[in-house]
């Protein structure tokens, strides 16, 4: 049966990790032609930290019904995702290439039905919240012991069904469920502060009934700091609100607003790499 | 007779099937006391969720029950589950092909005196449209408890629509209930009364009193409503020539949509349609608002006279 296959990387490694995961993103979306490089850039050391080493699960057995479970809420980071699941062996690196294509495992936002390790279909934003706290709800009913983490957008959090999951996994003591919001302050029409003020943020979770931990996002210390931190905590839930850059590690790419759902034309995406070497 | 809502015998079945199968988790928001899921809860508090006025957020979280192996009955009124929560129906349930089983008390317009807000007359030709969705509206409280047991061994997204008000057994103690089979209830030759929930009792009595006056009508029951029986369609349209859809809905994208859609496609024949017009009801007693809007058997009847009428006017 199925083993824990927590990988331990240290720091350095997963820096390493995320370029690569950044080089695979900007490729992947320039040769898709379309997709959403900001978002899918600012988490990548968010999921990186996951999957390198908190993440209990087995690439060779998805299903294991132990895993811990990593759902993507904000689905427009598909990217993000596929490319993780190919370095953690789901399935071979190669086929990132077929991104968006008709046949494709990998659609634009993600399929839980097509690809293995994929949790959960999302793409209409405010609705995977609901969904890990209903994984956390079975898990502890079976006695399971894992962990459900929820990856959100800041933007995503204006969807009022966010809310409402925030308030019933606190009422429902989900102390298994973290929340991880990708905080890069943008969103598709601008900043957060201009389209629909978010802040105070931290204190809106806390309101909620959860316990919030703030961090760098693109800081591995920091995220492994607070990662370790949510596994003690008893009888609420957890959210790591991430201070992220849109676009991160592309020069032209972060904090433009171009580029949340843009793909690099083939000039950007040499430059982009260069930078990424 | 002994009058049963069929969300009572919801309610009852539900706590047998909890006995039988520990995987079977329900939730509800906020209306537990009205959809019966509170015989549920006394006897498995472990595994029943309140969630509260949100009902969005108990799609989701029933969507994610079901991803880790769970039986998820997910109980609210018909005009919640289906209109304000079409995004998760779709999106979360449907995509995935989730085993969630959305048992939506208060359809129709029986509903009552609570008026337009809660009268679900939309709800079936909306998740008739998300694809691997089964839909079951019992006509009964016997064939709801084995609609509801089917829906719990069988794999996949499930909508079943009961009523508010006690209704009148159709069926006898033999009846077996079969997804996606339509029931003759009457033979007949000369039109077929197509009915489904409530409107059952009245097609039948519809189909009584033509006899009398020597219209000979089959009645069939249409307790699934998807996948439909279109075998069942096809030959009353040859065998009968005329059909009448009898229908507590909109008469856009329900039951008779459906029906019309088999007949259009293999055998074209009048058809008439019993059901709710374009507009909404407003607040009435439920027999006030059945006599108003045209669902009563008197008017089944008047369609079915129509639609004998109508056999000659095409000739191939």
């Amino acid at each position: 049966m199925s083993r824990d296959k927590i990988l331990n990387f240290s720091v350095d490694e997963m820096e390493l990790v995320a370029k690569t995961l950044r080089r695979h993103i900007v490729k992947m979306i320039a040769n898709a032609g379309s997709g959403h490089p900001g978002g899918s850039l600012s988490a990548v050391e968010l999921v990186t930290a996951l999957y390198f080493r908190f993440l209990r699960h087995d690439p060779a057995n998805p299903h294991w019904s132990d895993r811990d479970r990593f759902v993507l809420s904000k689905g427009h980071a598909a990217p993000l995702l596929y490319a993780i699941l190919a370095e953690r062996g789901y399935f071979p690196v190669s086929e990132l290439s077929t991104l968006r294509r008709l046949a494709s495992r990998l659609q634009g936002h993600t399929d839980m039905t097509m690809i293995p390790g994929v949790e959960m279909s999302a793409g209409s934003l405010g609705q995977g919240l609901s969904f890990g706290l209903g994984m956390a709800l079975a898990g502890r009913l079976d006695d399971r012991g894992y962990r459900v983490y929820v990856l959100l957008g800041d933007g995503e959090c204006d969807e009022g069904q966010v809310w409402e999951a925030a308030m019933a996994a606190a009422h429902f003591k989900a102390n298994n469920l973290t929340a991880i919001v990708d905080h890069n302050e943008q969103q598709l029409d601008g900043w957060n502060r201009d389209i629909m003020n978010l802040e105070p943020l931290p204190d809106k979770w806390r309101a909620f009934g959860w316990q919030v931990t703030e961090v760098d996002g693109h800081d591995l210390a920091q995220i492994m700091g607070a990662l370790e931190a949510v596994q003690g905590i008893i009888g609420q839930p957890t959210v790591i609100i991430a201070h992220t850059v849109k676009g991160k590690g592309v020069s032209f790419m972060e904090n433009n607003l171009e580029f949340h759902g843009r793909a690099p034309n083939s000039g950007e995406l040499a430059k982009a790499l260069a930078e990424l070497a | 007779m002994t009058m049963i809502s069929t969300r009572e015998s919801y309610g009852r079945t539900l706590v047998e099937l909890g006995r039988e199968n520990k995987d079977i988790v329900v939730l509800d928001a906020d209306l537990a006391k009205s959809t019966m899921t509170r015989y549920f809860a006394q006897e498995f508090p472990e595994r029943f969720f309140d969630c509260g006025i949100a009902e969005q957020n108990m799609m989701g979280i029933a969507a994610g029950l079901a991803a880790s192996g769970k039986t998820v009955f997910a109980s609210t009124f018909s005009v919640f589950a289906s209109c304000r929560c079409f995004d998760q129906l779709r999106v979360s349930i449907a995509q995935p092909h989730l085993n969630v089983k959305i048992v939506a008390t208060h359809g129709g317009i029986t509903v009552g005196e609570d008026g337009a807000s809660h009268h679900a007359v939309e709800d079936l030709a909306l998740v008739a449209s998300l694809p691997g969705f089964t839909i079951i509206v019992p006509a009964d409280a016997q064939e709801a408890a084995q609609a509801v047991r089917v829906a719990a061994n069988t794999y996949g997204p499930f909508y079943i629509r009961c009523s508010r008000p006690a209704s009148p057994a159709i069926y006898g103690s033999d009846y077996r209930f079969t997804l996606g089979k339509a029931v003759t209830l009457r033979s007949g030759h000369e039109a077929t009364i197509v009915a489904l929930g409530l409107m059952v009792a009245p097609a039948l009595e519809a189909a009584k009193g033509l006899a009398e006056v020597g219209i000979d009508c089959r009645v069939l029951s249409m307790p699934t409503l998807k996948p439909l029986d279109e075998g069942a369609i096809g030959a009353a349209a040859t065998e009968t020539g005329a059909i009448v859809v009898a229908e507590e809905h909109f008469e856009h994208g329900g039951l008779g949509s459906a029906v019309a859609r088999v007949v259009g496609q293999t055998h074209p024949v009048p058809l008439a349609f019993v059901a709710i017009k374009d507009t909404y009801a407003k607040s009435g007693k439920p027999d006030e608002l059945l006599k108003k809007h045209g669902l009563t058997a008197g008017d089944i009847a008047q369609q079915v006279r129509q639609v004998v009428g109508r056999k000659n006017w095409v000739q191939y």
